[in-house]
């Protein structure tokens, strides 16, 4: 007689999502891996792990098609099938945590396509109760950003963020075009445990997105304004988007289009020490037609 | 002489944002930011107006543009999007949005 699965619900974003394998060793990983952001909500999804035990991760890049009504996810180390119709899924993958991240990553990317979110290469943290993200190439200064962070300010990530329409739970996508009034709190941003170099989750807890910077370092401290077209482009180039299909690029892109109509983007050329976060601090969300933030 | 036509590959997203035409190839994730008359070209890729009449009618007559540059800058812009397969080219009609 087989054993039944084993299952933890883990919620990322405010999206519940159920992990179930027979793998004891594989479960008390999923367990210690995703620990602050363990629920007992509902879940919306649910997702079957397969263990298997040869490989290990793979640096081979993602492949993400459709098959019929089926998403497929495939790499080196792992395959998995997703339904979008159930909201099911399977998975076949070895027992490491970076494969596991991969396909929760891809996951929450499908996910949020749909309903106008969408994950970014940026850190981001909650600096005086507003999310501020920033962006940027690897090597850009997302983690340094983050560890010359005061004391006062979350953590929600120093790799990947969360954005989500604001206050439109549970279906997200706004419809028949209804938004809320410009630079009122349009987008929120959701810490999640997919750390970068820091190696350290960000906490379980979101807020309101103020201002979106993408990084460059130079040698002073200084925000600029980038035009709508730059703002969306250089969006368009940090959203973790992996599949191939110009149905849901449509989406995306009209995603990318509201967020920067609705949030000030920035370039903030910065110098590496702690006086970055006082230009952060100041900042006062001052966008043509937008009230400053309060 | 042969007509040029030109479509617009269905493999893409486009969104027209404080007046600027944004264009990206699902495919391959380029991202093109598109100004005033190559909008209008954009526009008018319906595969079955020859990009002759199309540079005649809708740049040359929106525009205050010199027709041989007008007819230079179409076809450059032309180019570079069918190198990208953004825009497909033929010498016959198309269909106004071609699968890839």
């Amino acid at each position: 007689m087989s054993m039944p699965p084993k299952i933890a619900c883990v919620e990322i974003g405010g999206i519940p999502v159920s992990l179930s394998t027979n793998h004891q060793r594989f479960f008390d990983l999923l367990l210690g891996r995703y620990e602050g952001f363990l629920s007992a909500s509902r879940p919306e999804f649910a997702l079957e792990f397969e263990i298997i035990d040869e490989g290990t991760a793979s640096d081979e890049d993602v492949r993400v098609r459709r098959e019929g009504p089926h998403w497929l996810l495939e790499r080196g180390d792992f395959s998995a099938r997703w339904d979008p119709r159930t909201g099911t899924g399977s998975v076949r993958q070895n027992a490491n945590p970076y494969s596991l991240d991969s396909v929760l990553r891809i996951l929450h990317s499908l996910i949020l396509a749909e309903r106008g979110g969408f994950l970014l290469h940026a850190a981001s943290a909650i600096c005086d109760g507003r999310a501020y993200l920033f962006s940027g190439v690897s090597g850009a200064g997302k983690t340094t950003m983050t560890r010359l962070a005061p004391a006062d300010v979350t953590l929600l990530t120093d790799e990947i963020s969360y954005v989500r329409p604001n206050n439109v739970y549970p279906d997200d996508v706004r419809p028949n075009h209804v938004y809320p009034e410009v630079g009122i709190d349009a987008y929120r941003a959701f810490g999640t445990p997919f750390a970068g170099e820091l190696a350290k989750a960000g906490e379980n807890c979101s807020a309101a997105i103020a201002s979106l910077f993408f990084l460059e370092q130079g040698p002073e401290n200084r925000a600029d304004e980038l035009s709508t077209a730059e703002a969306v482009r250089r969006l368009m180039r940090n959203i973790l988007f992996f599949a191939e299909d110009p149905g849901l690029i449509e989406k995306l892109l009209a995603t990318a289009c509201d967020f920067v109509a609705r949030v000030p983007v920035r370039r903030l050329t910065f110098y590496p020490d702690a006086r970055v976060w006082d230009e952060v601090r100041h900042f006062d969300g001052v966008k043509e037609g937008m009230p400053a933030h309060v | 002489m042969s007509e040029t036509y030109i479509a617009r590959s269905s493999a893409i997203a486009a969104r027209m944002l404080a007046g600027e035409m944004m264009v990206m190839n699902s495919a391959d994730s380029t991202f093109f930011t598109l100004n005033e008359v190559a909008t209008a070209i954009w526009q008018a890729a319906d595969g079955h107006t020859p990009l002759r009449e199309i540079v005649r009618e809708r740049i040359c007559g929106e525009f205050e543009i010199d027709p041989e540059q007008a007819r230079t800058d179409a076809e450059q812009f032309v180019a570079e999007l069918s190198s990208h397969g953004i825009l497909l080219v033929s010498d016959h009609p198309l269909p106004p949005e071609v699968p890839r």
